[in-house]
């Protein structure tokens, strides 16, 4: 037998019908919903006389729109209030289970569904946003929709697809100091710029990506659509299996389950559309210093010139963003001021997120000059953060600890940047405006955003006893 | 869904490459829980100045683009969220039709959900209609997806590539959930055989 992909089991196992020529029809295992892209969807069941054909294997979320003050405050944004209204309006007549403000499973949907276990190895699972590729680092194939295939997955439970390419990067090696999983995903983007992956599902693969832990695989496979992929994925293994046990939703048949998930890994010798491998020796702590995640640079060198690009596109699309910036070629980046920490996104508010970080600021302080935010990704991150005492950590050295949410990821709720304002953020998208319009975002690890934080500006993890 | 055959209009340019749905619409308008009037909002941190004033220095607020309905971009257009509000947006405000040497997968998908044709082209060939949209004020340009080909009176003529599903769904106006409840049984013995 050909050698499988692991993309190609999982929609081999998934297709309900293809003709040649056509894109397929495949089944989706989970779908999962939250307040932004999903009330023209509910609108559209609702006027062609539509049910929710698997409620059973939908679930909902407030996330994207949700303050991060106390939750016992009212929400100050009416059109934000009615877009949440609606969502539980429609999970109540659909029959949908939703994770409302009240609920203790509340957070970001990347974030929510694998901490319940509803995000499994072997699934199909969409979501109405771009990051649901972050459920990729279970073995699964997941990947974002817009509100038509919403509504297409809530009648039908299925989706039109066109088999997309499959495309493997190796990272091999030790992971030297000081370099985390987002400074690993952001190198890699770096390389491939913000369309390598287009019309490809990438796989992740190599001691160094076996050797992480699952959140941070989530980090890695968060920003395969950073890249321009559809999704992106790694093999599930013992890290995996041990993250799923004893999870509210993992399987009953534990160990049947676990049999199945083993045969998923890609088989050797099976053939990748495109290949491409990295020298973990050679990753460095990642600053973006531009207006897309593709341009990005080490920690110890310098905001680049134009005339550094040879492509006109890549070079007109520095000078915007230089400009945008306010950043003067030549700059060394650890001489970049900034005002603003966010700490926080599906990218990087785990657990494991805010302990690296408290750990890095206990008995330090925020700087005088600096405002940042921490931002649980759900209530049961900020649960365990407040257990183990983090959160006090935090304040004590001057973090704001907030509820949990999208926060300044995307800046819906008041939590945004002022014009010409410089933010360290631990998110994925450093697009103009995007944390507030005339906002400069700096996308960084969790570990260079705290200490930013406490300096005032960029500098090199590296220097630091971690 | 509404169909599209054919489309003649005027070009508009946007000049940039990796334009980004968050730039298409902003997030702030993200909160209507309707379909339709989010054109007003389309490119709104680059149309509009600070005091909502167009912003005469966006070439797209130029007098000789009013009334377009065909939108030209470099490559990557509408990367970034899957937000189809983008789509939406560029729909309300009367475009039809979206050329780029490339675009990101979901944008190019939720497109032809909403009845506006993406059409890919090579760099050159952009290029080259960038070049004549700025020559001739009020350039119209003819799409036409039953014969897969973009025109134009001055001798233009791209034969562009497009999926042939997508072509005839597209063609014809076909709702994708209709399409799939016929295969209502076929679902229905997927879901006995794996137990979903
Ligand atoms: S945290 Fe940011 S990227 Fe993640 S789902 Fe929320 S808005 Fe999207």
């Amino acid at each position: 037998m050909k050698p499988k992909t692991m993309f190609e089991k999982i929609w081999e196992a998934h297709v309900v019908h293809e003709e040649p020529g056509k894109p397929s029809l495949i089944y989706i295992d989970r779908h999962l919903v939250h307040e932004v892209t999903s009330p023209q969807a509910f609108e559209g069941l609702r006027l062609a006389g539509r049910k929710v054909r698997r409620p059973d294997l939908t679930f909902a979320t407030m996330d994207h729109n949700v303050p991060t003050t106390r939750r016992s405050l009212p929400i100050a944004d009416p059109i934000s209030a009615q877009q949440m209204e609606t969502l539980a309006r429609n999970c109540k007549e659909f029959g949908v289970m939703l994770f409302d403000l009240n609920s203790p499973f509340q957070g970001i949907v990347h974030i929510i569904g694998p901490e319940l276990g509803l995000t499994l190895p072997g699934m199909t699972l969409v979501c109405g946003d771009s990051h649901t590729s972050t459920h990729g680092a279970f073995g699964a194939l997941a990947f974002g929709i817009g509100t038509s295939e919403v509504e297409h997955v809530l009648a039908t439970q299925c989706l039109i697809q066109s088999k997309p390419e499959t495309y493997r990067i190796g990272v091999k090696g030790p992971r030297p100091y000081g370099v985390e999983a987002k400074d690993i995903i952001l190198s890699i983007i770096g390389q491939i710029g913000t369309s390598g992956g287009t019309g490809r599902v990438i796989e992740y693969a190599g001691d160094t990506i076996r050797d992480l832990s699952m959140e941070e695989r989530m980090t890695v496979c968060n920003m395969s659509i950073e890249g321009g992929a559809r999704a992106g994925m790694i093999a599930p293994d013992q890290t995996t299996f041990h993250y799923l046990v004893g999870r509210e939703h993992s399987p009953a048949n534990f160990d049947a389950a676990v049999g199945c998930w083993k045969k998923l890994p890609s088989d050797p010798g099976a053939e990748f559309d495109r290949e491409l491998q990295i020298e973990a020796a050679s990753l460095c702590p990642q600053v973006t210093w531009g207006t897309n995640p593709g341009q990005v640079v080490s920690v110890d060198s310098q905001v680049p010139r134009p005339e550094d690009f040879a492509d006109p596109n890549l070079r007109k699309s520095a000078e915007r963003a230089l400009q945008y910036m306010n950043l003067k070629p030549g700059t060394p980046i650890i001489n970049i001021p900034i005002e603003r920490v966010f700490i926080g996104s599906c990218t990087n508010s785990r657990v494991e997120d805010l302990r690296r970080v408290a750990q890095f600021v206990r008995g330090k302080k925020v700087s005088s000059r600096v405002y940042a935010m921490v931002v649980p990704g759900s209530q049961q991150v900020k649960l365990q953060a407040e257990t183990e005492g983090l959160d006090r950590i935090l304040v004590e050295a001057g973090f704001d600890w907030r509820e949990s949410g999208c926060s300044m990821c995307l800046g819906m709720n008041p939590d945004i940047l002022k014009p010409g304002e410089r933010c360290a953020s631990t998110s994925n998208r450093n697009f103009e405006g995007r944390q507030g319009k005339g906002g400069r975002t700096h996308l960084v690890s969790p570990l260079m955003a705290a200490a930013a934080a406490i300096e005032g500006h960029f500098t090199d993890i590296r220097q630091y006893q971690l | 869904m509404e169909a599209f055959t054919k489309h003649t209009g005027i070009v508009t340019l946007v000049d940039l490459p990796n334009i980004d749905t968050d730039q298409i619409i902003p997030k702030q308008f993200l909160k209507r829980i309707e379909r339709t009037g989010f054109g007003q909002y389309l490119f709104f941190d680059w149309r509009f100045l600070e005091d909502g004033q167009l912003n005469s220095d966006f070439e797209m607020n130029q007098e000789r683009y009013r009334r377009s309905s065909i939108l030209a971009a470099r490559a990557n257009f509408g990367c970034g969220s899957s937000r189809e509000h983008a789509p939406w947006a560029l729909h309300d405000y009367g475009f039809r039709c979206i050329i780029a040497p490339s675009f990101a997968d979901i944008f190019y998908n939720n497109c032809f959900k909403n009845g506006m044709l993406p059409v890919r082209l090579s760099e050159a060939q952009v290029e080259e209609i960038f070049r004549r949209v700025r020559k001739s004020p009020g350039y119209q340009l003819t799409v036409d997806l039953e014969q897969k080909r973009l025109s134009s009176p001055d001798g233009l003529s791209y034969e562009f590539e497009v999926d042939e599903f997508r072509r005839h769904c597209l063609l014809n106006g076909l709702d994708d959930i209709g399409l799939t409840l016929h295969h209502e049984e076929k679902i229905r013995a997927y879901e006995a055989r794996t137990q979903t």
